[in-house]
């Protein structure tokens, strides 16, 4: 009986996380297509030395963050793909998902500034411990980079 | 106080090199969020709660990097770098770093 109870729950909670999980990255990724065609105009690089052309900009440091969650059923069909290995596409959707969002916050904030052009860009993720132990838990990526801003853009 | 995180700043000329400075934090969020992210972990999505914090304490990073500079006499932190580590559960440390330096107009 209580081993019944038990699949249950794992069942309710796999079905929950499939459907909102999977609900939550369609959603997602439409807003970041939406979001990537109408922020192209501002170019991001990793160049480290600017350009001679900027030698007259202001510049400003910008970052984009954002922390991501796992849904129940990734964390089940990674745990299923590593014992055979292989590329757990489940993790890879979410940290793409998560890296493109970072680096949107980065763009809207260029975009207040007045900038055009952001140089050395740098991306950096750690995870969150949120339920330490089990799975991937929670992600941060962190994307930062200098805004170059022409002279008469606002602050 | 100009921050930044490239080396070499258009039109302006590096005249004093002062050194490392950094600033850090370790933040924790109160259980009741957590208990939040506990449940965002089935469902998946955005921890909104999580991503304020991480900003909050970076800016607080930048803040005492910025103090530190200030304090030995620079007017600009150039090559600046983020770095984050989990350190315990629920709580993450946030770092800093970069070069004080004084810049003048060229």
């Amino acid at each position: 009986m209580e081993a019944l109870l038990q699949l249950g729950v794992f069942l309710t909670l796999l079905l929950c996380g499939y459907v909102f999980g999977r609900r939550a990255e369609r959603k997602h990724y439409q807003s970041i297509f939406q979001r990537e065609d109408e922020l192209r105009h501002i170019v991001v690089t990793t160049e480290r030395v600017p350009e001679p052309e900027f030698l007259q900009h202001r510049f400003h440091l910008v970052n984009g963050s954002v922390v991501i969650s796992v849904d129940y059923f990734k964390v089940v069909a990674a745990g299923l793909r590593s014992l055979i290995g292989g590329r757990i596409t489940a993790y890879e959707s979410l940290l793409d998902r998560a890296r493109r969002e970072a680096l949107l916050r980065m763009q809207e904030q260029a975009r207040t500034m007045g900038a055009e052009t952001i140089i050395n860009t740098k991306f950096e993720t750690s995870r969150v411990s949120g339920n330490a132990g089990q799975g991937l838990g929670s992600m941060e990526v962190l994307v930062y980079g200098t805004a170059l801003i022409p002279v008469g853009g606002r602050t | 106080m100009l921050i930044s995180n490239i080396e070499v700043v258009p039109g302006k000329r590096v005249t004093q090199h002062l050194g490392l400075v950094q600033g850090s934090t370790v933040r924790a969020k109160h259980a009741g969020k957590d208990l939040m992210a506990g449940f965002k972990n089935i469902f998946g999505g955005e921890l909104s709660s999580y991503t304020d914090l991480l900003q909050e304490s970076r800016q607080e990073a930048i803040d005492r990097m910025t103090a530190q500079a200030q304090s030995i006499g620079a007017n600009a932190v150039i090559n600046v770098r983020f770095a984050t580590s989990a350190i315990a559960a629920g709580a993450s440390e946030i770092l800093a770093y970069g070069t004080a330096v004084t810049l003048e107009d060229r």
